[in-house]
């Protein structure tokens, strides 16, 4: 096991490396840069706005540039944010917790409804139920998150006014059934895609354990269909989900992009695209390289974990 | 005529007396010194309430010298002072200063150059701590520092020997006269010195996320990402403040942006305001009032005059023959934006009516062009010398208004052998160097022309503005005349404001002559507030549509 770490680790830093320098020449070469934002501005001269770039550094080779920024971080200085003068894991760590909680509780629901229709559609496999499932994945998959969230915000907000039009609470009300109230909507939108998703892969691999031959064992030893699914299929049916479940993590902060914008959220997802549009770079790469350690570790966490609950697996 | 009808008209005449008395026709009653009218409620003994300001761009910059955009203004104007400001009809007005320097009342030297400012007594900033001169010197000086981050240095850059006479005095001396400077100053807010100076650097200093100023609001809480809290400043010098909270809600898209104003989770509609195409659902909204609010920026096509294809007049002229500019208003735009002829606002005391109108006349540009020489080629497009009238037109990728005006443009050069291709670019590209370095060859762009009401237009149109040829300014046409130049200097040094006027009347007559850029259209914004909040002002002078919200109250 440490044998492993060490070289997950090695590979880690080295992909953290490429994952860097790939975005930081990728950010460059889109022209234009933080200062287009001010050339509209009454009164403001091409001087100030060359004086600005000096200051923020932004006039050095690009190499010079990209080795001050890793010598920073590498030393635990993630840079400061262009747009509001404050460190990048401030900037960060103020917007956290929202994409948290609205992951959290969408994976919630995608992992506890997806892992239900899964089982569901193999074991009632060509039911009704599993034509409308497999429909509905596709329907799901193939419609985008930001037209499910502006239907949801016309029907339930504008329509019906049972559930608030975004943001993440009242202005004013900070109690918990509030924040569980605006929760609802953008969760489940965020949710539906993941449903999807973790749905078919579930059918999957439930399909795929029914057949193998401690099943039928089970069955000729008199054991109940009810504990032969739940013990013997859904146990082993859910080993490639853990690993599943670690490449998924950071979709699902893709996903928040768009929830994040059509619902107001103050997350990380709203944070990376407003960041990316006043080209503020050091938060996007300070974004970028979070999503790359995110990432790396849900990949890493999902391994450990099926080598811990499946004792065929030896981590060497 | 029904019932429901009946009620409905009631709404709009009401709406529609509203809208006068709220700032629409401010001009015609010139009533409170900043806006508020003689007849409205009046407001509560003590600040009572929360209004909450929906904007599409989140407010980020709290120190209001550093580098900022548009949205920032909103939190700048209601937390801090400026030594004047700019009223609803342009007339500066003293805000932390006791009175405005003229050269008539001897603030202002014969030549221009010696500046005396007096300042109220009775200041405080949100801490406690008197404002002194002191704090102007601070300011003023700490603009111009080499490692300060500060966004224009514009006029500020002309200050010497800042001297303070006393705590309320405080005297300068300018490198050249330049009478813009007192708008400039309108838009430059004053900041504590007692707590800036400890710091070793103003860039990164705690003040800057939590800032002190002397307004009529105080900071209160960020949550980032979603909104900014200010409160009452019960101290206030000046008028009001009325309510308890004044809130900035940041809302991402303008749709939902929209939807939110639709549904009450926002009070007031802010910058970037209600799209022209929900004007007609919006208006008529119940319990919503909606108006339309002249801005000081017009919608233009910008030619790039370094192309070959555009250095004959004849060209521009018949370029602008071709654009059918009432469809483009009443069509596309919903009739919201109004007809102009000039880069100056319509509201503005330098606006020239009497320039020539603009007409849709295909006929009369192709006469023009034939007549100029240019020929159509084998395709239909016209050439001349080897150049073929064909060009680019740029503007932001995404911006569906401009995309279908091009389209439209695009058609009607068409009809004249002119060829239009669109080649839009994200917002970070089209106005980087792409903008600044006039790489374009068209590009469809608003611009506010004016600092405040100052009608001085030297960074957009003087020769020595080209930044393409060295130059320093924004004059991104590349426009270059004599005539226009002698005028911008002169304007320059001018602080009366009869004898300027005449001036920049004749700078209008000279660049509708030109045609440096085609007018659209004076954008007009679409504002919107739920009824029951009272004292609410617009002002096409600032930025922002919470420049005053000092003033504003529930009923």
């Amino acid at each position: 096991m440490p044998a492993f770490l060490l070289k997950r680790l090695m590979q880690s830093v080295m992909l953290l490396v490429i994952v860097s320098i790939v975005g930081f020449v990728v950010l460059n070469l889109i022209p234009g840069g933080p200062m287009a934002q001010y050339a509209l501005d009454p009164g403001m001269t091409q001087e100030d706005m060359n004086r600005l770039a000096e200051q923020l550094g932004l006039n050095r080779p690009l190499w010079v540039q990209y080795l001050d920024w890793i010598w920073r971080l590498v030393q635990g200085d993630w840079g400061t944010s262009f747009r509001d003068g404050s460190p990048v894991l401030d900037v960060i760590g103020r917007h956290v917790f929202a994409t948290l909680l609205l992951m959290g509780s969408s994976t919630v629901i995608a992992v506890a409804v997806g892992t239900w229709i899964g089982i569901r559609g193999a074991t009632h496999r060509y039911s009704t139920f599993d034509y409308l499932a497999t429909v509905g994945a596709m329907i799901a998959l193939s419609i985008p998150t930001f037209w499910f969230g502006l239907i949801g915000i016309y029907v339930f907000s504008l329509k019906l006014g049972w559930l608030p039009a975004g943001n993440m609470y009242t202005i004013g009300d900070g109690s918990v059934l509030n924040y569980l109230h605006h929760l609802i909507m953008p969760s489940t939108v965020l949710a539906l895609v993941h449903i999807a998703i973790w749905s078919r892969f579930m059918r999957a691999a439930t399909l795929d354990a029914i057949s193998q031959e401690f099943v039928k064992t089970a069955r000729a030893k008199g054991v109940g269909e009810r504990r032969v699914i739940l013990k013997h299929v859904v146990g082993n049916a859910l080993l490639p989900m853990i690993t599943l479940a670690g490449v998924q993590l950071p979709s699902l902060l893709t996903g928040a992009l768009v929830t994040e914008t059509v619902f107001t959220w103050p997350g990380m997802g709203r944070l990376f695209l407003d960041s990316l549009g006043y080209s503020d770079y050091p938060v996007v790469m300070g974004l970028l390289i979070f999503s790359a350690i995110l990432t790396i570790a849900g990949n890493l966490i999902a391994d450990i974990v099926v080598a811990l609950v499946d004792p065929r697996i030896r981590l060497a | 005529m029904t019932k429901n009808e009946f009620l409905k008209s009631g709404y709009s005449r009401r709406a529609a007396l509203r809208l006068f008395a709220a700032g629409g026709a401010a001009g015609l009653f010139a009533p409170h010194l900043l806006g508020r009218p003689a007849f409205a409620q009046t407001p509560p003994a003590a600040p009572t309430g929360r209004i909450i300001v929906g904007i599409s761009q989140e407010p980020t910059v709290f120190n209001p010298l550093m580098a900022h955009i548009e949205v920032d203004d909103g939190v700048h104007f209601s937390m801090f002072d400026a030594l004047f400001r700019i009223d609803p009809q342009g007339v500066i007005v003293p805000n932390l200063a006791a009175e405005v320097p003229t050269q008539a009342n001897g603030g202002i030297s014969e030549d221009g150059l010696s500046w005396r400012i007096r300042l109220r007594d009775d200041v405080r900033w949100h801490d406690g701590e008197a404002f002194t001169a002191e704090d102007v010197k601070f300011t003023l000086e700490l603009i111009t520092k080499p490692d300060f981050r500060a966004w224009r240095t514009t006029g500020h850059a002309l200050l010497r020997d800042i001297a303070v006479v006393s705590p309320t005095e405080i005297t300068w001396r300018m490198e050249r006269a330049f009478a813009p400077y007192l708008s400039f100053l309108t838009e430059t807010f004053i900041v504590p010195r007692h707590i800036l100076e400890k710091e070793a650097d103003p860039n990164t200093a705690a003040f800057n996320q939590a800032p002190i100023g002397t307004g009529a609001f105080k900071w209160g809480k960020r949550i980032a990402g979603d909104h900014l809290e200010l409160v009452a400043n019960p101290d206030y010098f000046g008028e009001g403040p009325y309510i308890e909270q004044l809130i900035f809600k940041y809302i991402p898209d303008m749709t939902v942006l929209y939807t939110q104003f639709r549904s009450g989770d926002i009070d007031l509609v802010g910058q970037a305001y209600i799209t022209p195409d929900n004007y007609e659902e919006a208006r008529n909204l119940p319990g919503r009032v909606v108006t339309l609010v002249p801005k000081g920026s017009v919608e233009s096509i910008y030619l790039n005059l370094e192309r070959p294809q555009f250095k004959d007049r004849a060209v521009r002229e018949a370029l602008y023959l071709a654009i059918d500019r009432h469809a483009i208003i009443d069509g596309l735009n919903y009739g919201v934006p109004g007809m102009t002829e000039t880069f100056m606002p319509l509201q503005s005391y330098y606006h020239n009516p009497d320039l020539p109108k603009h007409e849709f006349n295909l006929d009369r540009a192709r006469q023009l062009l034939d007549e100029a020489g240019w020929v159509p080629g084998a395709d239909g497009i016209r050439v001349k010398d080897g150049v073929r009238l064909s060009f680019k037109n740029s503007t932001t990728s995404g911006a569906h208004l401009r995309e279908q005006a091009q389209q439209f443009i695009q058609q009607t050069f068409a009809e004249i052998g002119v060829e239009m291709t669109i080649e839009n670019l994200p917002s970070a590209v089209m106005w980087g160097d792409f903008w600044s370095q006039s790489q374009f060859d068209t590009a469809m762009v608003g611009i506010t022309y004016l600092i405040g009401a100052d009608p001085d237009v030297t960074n957009r149109f003087h020769t020595k503005a080209i930044v393409a040829k060295g130059g320093s300014g924004s004059n991104n046409a590349q426009y270059s005349d004599a005539e226009v130049d002698a005028l911008l200097e002169e304007g320059s040094r001018t602080f009366d404001p009869e004898a300027r006027r005449k001036i920049y009347f004749r700078v209008q007559e000279l660049i509708r002559r030109d045609l440096p850029f085609l007018p659209l259209f004076a954008n007009t914004l679409v504002y919107g507030h739920k009824e029951g909040i009272e004292g609410y002002v617009p002002n096409g002078n600032t930025r922002t549509e919470s420049w005053h919200a000092a003033g504003w109250f529930r009923a």
